[in-house]
């Protein structure tokens, strides 16, 4: 197979990379391999969203998007690193408001969340849930996802 | 105890979880992640058959693929372990199939390559040769067919509260549970009314986000299981007995978990990993896919009949009860499951004359097991959908119904236990309050019809199992917790912190909790059935009140104010520098006496009771069938709360899951193949189906053998769901539903038949 290997560079996280890429290789096994794991496959079907990763600014669904895809590409994971202590207002007002249980679906949330909030500061219930609505959690912390998305506008809005 | 002492209360209060940094910034580590040096991939090859013997399997295509390093069958395992045979209540369920297959989707054999790619290509090359058995799928004709799914039935042996359990042939009938209290039979004869109805429920899927993965990583002396499981020390003394070893050659770690609900008990993929990584003597770590994992255990369905005597003023006088739980091809929990909520079947009602008959039965379809109420919710769905059916026709409100003949503090249960610390009266009024039941209600108009509905039940908790905690203190004070309960979303370790920091008087975030490693952290049942709370709670809390004793003994040795000195100082006097170690030990051990076998009678069959009711206001559209929930309530006993924020997140999880298996999941079977094993044909609660209205309250209460008054809780908030939702389209509709789940086609086909227009089938 390493005939066909492919070399990517892309920025992760802000940093430059080079990677050698298989074919058939997706975006959450590139991740693994490089060592990054808060993207996981779960259904590997681009439906429940614990492979989210944002490209270009864009949340995509890790599982179903091919590592070769990432080149020339500006990826941000989970692992990105915000301000001081490391995590953004999204992740603060997630770890406040409790807004998970088994973690594993949380990283996707947190970054939909994100691209949300980017996109509209002060989102009604509604859109909340219609935003979120291709993430799934199968611990139900969805009352307290809502809330941590809720909080999280305000906190963005106190800080600007 | 550090140089801060006495920080405040610890129980009661809800400090954020103290993995949220690393949950939250992807850097909490689950087995998913782990890559070994030299490790190998399996991926499985599986039976096409529900029930077949085997003739042959075909492998040679799979070994020819470039990069396959090995392909193990049922042969090779038994090889290495002679009777490859594991199961908690029965050995009935083989690594790998031999001789025969029990259910489409069984484990035929496994595919080992570096590249997991290389692995999935040889696996479906693999083919097996069949000889087809009559099979059997449904479990009240499992009861008399003529298919046998198991020639000879091998008891474990391992849990006290079945020993019982006798090796059995010519039967799907792996265990039965009978109860007699009273005289039914003579009751009914002379009843003022009699209802009977049958009630049945879905196979529906854990289905966990982290599918199941386990790692084995073969070493010199030892060998080390990475798992996802809930249950690590039983899956050390299980694999030891596997390969005839002493418990200390085999360590099993345990990081977080990406959900259970009870699907990662006992031994999953743990005994292929171990034995394959001992054949090649290379690490292998199988990671199933989310299709895999309908393949691997499932929620019982149930067939449920309850027949009840009433009299004139609506009192229970006599109940009877017949259960018969699908179970699957290997009995896994089930026949504890089957026994377990044979306690509580006729519900919580104070009924004098009663007669339960409870049967596990073996079919020809995916093992079913524990998931999230251990059988209370099917049992709930019957007697609390029962209960609605019998005050309508008796012209009586359920909620009266209900208060007139609940079981009150004091009162025996149907196996005769007395009810101790159970709230249900209290979780009843304030069910009613917040449903405001006595004020008028809006009913809707036109197609859009509303209705509202109220179910409640109750869970005898597991027992006798054993928990041991031990406690830490170093020399500058700080502390160790060592537990085996896993923390597997349900935020174990932020409770237990929490209950050791309240005995030594420091603040839990100050608490280390190491994870489970059965090399280090001492043994636990299981994490399951809610128990952790109540049964690892009070063994960690008496490690830490020995940990404490043991200090303020030193001080005082040293001559040392034992209240005051601070802990550093005391360490100093002791050993002249900043070194040594203070270690507590606890552990935890309920009463329970056996329920006789003939009539499930026994004065102790349960440390506590769990309370968990659900009240819903709901929405049916008459011209589709379609129900919104538009309020949920959940109201539930869980003693003093340790972190209420945590018992709320257990609460409405729990609730919203059973919502799922209420009104839309179901693993569909066509000739007992699975037909939608995949998220995209399965669907699970997402945003959408939140209820907007969601309220939880654990009322104030108190447990007298729980740490701190603490109870569990995380399978109150499933129990009374379904039956509500049924309860709040009769009284929306005037139809009755009684089969799970509840969907919008069902609702659709009672009002057409309640027309009189019966759709076609
Ligand atoms: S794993 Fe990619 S969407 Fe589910
Ligand atoms: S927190 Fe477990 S799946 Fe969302």
């Amino acid at each position: 197979m390493s005939t066909a290997q492919r070399i990517i560079r892309f920025t992760l996280n802000g940093e430059a990379i080079a990677a050698s890429v298989a074919p058939h290789e997706n975006v959450v096994e590139l991740l693994q391999r490089l060592g990054l794991h808060g993207a996981r496959e779960s259904c590997g079907q681009g439906l429940c969203g614990c492979c989210t990763v944002r490209v270009d600014g864009l949340a995509v669904s890790g599982c179903l998007y091919f590592a070769v895809q990432l080149d020339a590409t500006c990826v941000d994971t989970i692992e990105q690193p915000f301000g001081e202590d490391g995590l953004d207002e999204v992740q603060q007002a997630f770890a406040q408001c409790g807004a998970f249980q088994c973690g594993f679906c949380t990283p996707g949330f947190v970054l939909m969340s994100r691209e949300l909030l980017a996109a509209n500061p002060e989102p009604s219930e509604d859109e909340i849930r219609h935003y979120l609505s291709g993430n799934l959690c199968r611990c139900a912390a969805y009352p307290e996802i809502i809330r941590a998305v809720q909080l999280a506008a305000r906190m963005r809005r106190a800080r600007s | 105890m550090t140089s801060e002492r006495t920080p405040g209360p610890q129980v009661g209060r809800s400090p954020p979880r103290r993995e949220a940094r690393a949950k939250l910034s992807g850097r909490a580590p689950y087995v998913h992640d782990l890559v070994l040096p030299g490790m190998l991939h399996g991926k499985l090859a599986r039976s096409t058959r529900p029930h077949a013997r085997i003739r042959r399997i075909d492998t040679a295509a799979a070994r020819a693929i470039e990069g396959v390093h090995a392909v193990l069958t049922g042969d090779d395992i038994r090889q290495l372990i002679p009777q490859p045979y594991h199961g908690p209540a029965f050995h009935d369920q083989p690594i790998l199939a031999l001789d025969k297959v029990r259910y489409a989707g069984e484990p035929l054999a496994l595919v080992l390559a570096s590249d997991p790619h290389v692995a999935q290509t040889a696996a479906r090359l693999i083919e097996a040769e069949y000889e087809e058995l009559p099979a059997v799928y449904d479990e009240v004709e499992a009861m008399r067919s003529s298919a046998i799914v198991h020639d000879v039935l091998k008891p474990a042996g391992t849990f006290p509260d079945l020993k019982h359990l006798a090796g059995k042939r010519d039967t799907n009938v792996a265990l039965d549970f009978h109860l007699r209290r009273g005289n039914a039979a003579r009751a009914f004869e002379h009843a003022e009314h009699v209802f009977e109805h049958t009630f049945k429920t879905q196979q529906v899927l854990h289905l966990p986000l982290e599918p199941f993965v386990s790692v084995a990583d073969p070493g010199e002396r030892q060998l080390t299981l990475h798992t996802a499981s809930q249950s690590p020390s039983f899956v050390r003394i299980e694999i030891a007995r596997l390969l005839g070893w002493p418990e200390n050659r085999v360590r099993v770690q345990v990081p977080f978990l990406g959900g259970g609900f009870g699907a990662k008990v006992y031994v999953k993929l743990e005994a292929l990993v171990a034995a394959a990584a001992l054949i090649v003597r290379r690490p292998v770590k199988v990671a199933l896919t989310m299709e895999e994992q309908f393949y691997t255990l499932t929620k019982h369905a149930a067939t449920l009949r309850i027949k009840s005597a009433v009299d004139a003023e609506g009192r229970i006088s006599a109940r009877e009860c017949e259960v018969w739980w699908n179970g699957g091809a290997y009995a896994d929990i089930g026949p504890r499951i089957t026994q377990k909520s044979g306690f509580t079947a006729p519900g919580p009602y104070d009924i004098e004359h009663v007669s339960i008959d409870s049967y596990a039965l073996y079919t020809n379809l995916p093992p079913a097991g524990a998931l999230r109420g251990f059988g209370i919710p099917q049992l709930v769905w019957a007697y609390e959908s029962h209960a609605d059916m019998i005050a309508r026709a008796l012209s009586i409100d359920p909620l009266a119904f209900r208060r007139k003949n609940l079981l009150r503090e004091g009162r025996a249960q149907a196996t005769g236990t007395l009810m101790r610390d159970a709230a249900l009266d209290t979780v009843l009024e304030r069910l009613a309050q917040r449903m405001r039941w006595d004020e008028p209600f809006e009913r809707g108009s036109g197609s859009v019809r509303r209705g509202r509905g109220i179910g409640i039940g109750f869970k005898a908790s597991i027992s006798p199992t054993t928990s041991v905690a031990i406690v830490s203190v170093s020399a500058d004070g700080s502390c160790h917790l060592l537990c085996s309960t896993v923390d597997m979303g349900q935020g174990s370790d932020t409770a237990m912190a929490q209950i050791a920091a309240e005995v030594l008087g420091i603040a839990a975030e100050d608490i280390t909790v190491v994870h489970p490693d059965t090399d280090v952290t001492p043994f636990d049942m299981a994490t399951l059935g809610s128990r952790s709370t109540y049964h690892m709670g009070n063994a960690v809390k008496r490690a830490a009140e020995d940990a404490r004793d043991r200090l303020f003994a030193l001080a005082a040795e040293l001559g040392l104010a034992p209240e005051t000195t601070p802990i550093p100082e005391i360490f100093r006097r002791k050993y002249g520098m900043q070194a040594g170690n203070v270690v507590g030990q606890g552990s935890f051990v309920p009463s329970y006496i056996p329920t006789d076998h003939a009539s499930g009678q026994s004065s102790d069959v349960t440390p506590f009771w769990m309370v968990g009711a659900t009240g819903v206001e709901i929405e049916v559209d008459t011209e589709t069938g379609q129900v919104k929930v538009t309020r949920l309530v959940n109201l539930a006993d869980a003693g003093r709360t340790v972190n209420p924020a945590i018992v709320d997140t257990q609460l409405s999880g729990a609730a919203i899951m059973q919502l799922g298996f209420t009104l839309f999941e179901q693993i569909e079977f066509r000739s007992g193949q699975v037909a939608n094993a995949s998220l995209a044909d399965y669907k699970i609660p997402g945003m959408h189906d939140l209820p907007p209205l969601i309220e939880n309250e654990a009322v104030t209460a108190h447990e007298h053998g729980g740490p701190f008054g603490a109870k569990g809780v995380g399978e109150s908030g499933t129990f009374a769901v379904s039956p509500a939702i049924a309860n709040a389209i009769e009284d929306a509709v005037g139809v009755r539903v009684t089969a799970l789940p509840i969907t919008a086609e069902a609702v659709y086909r009672a009002l057409r038949a309640s027309r009189g227009e019966p759709l076609a089938q």
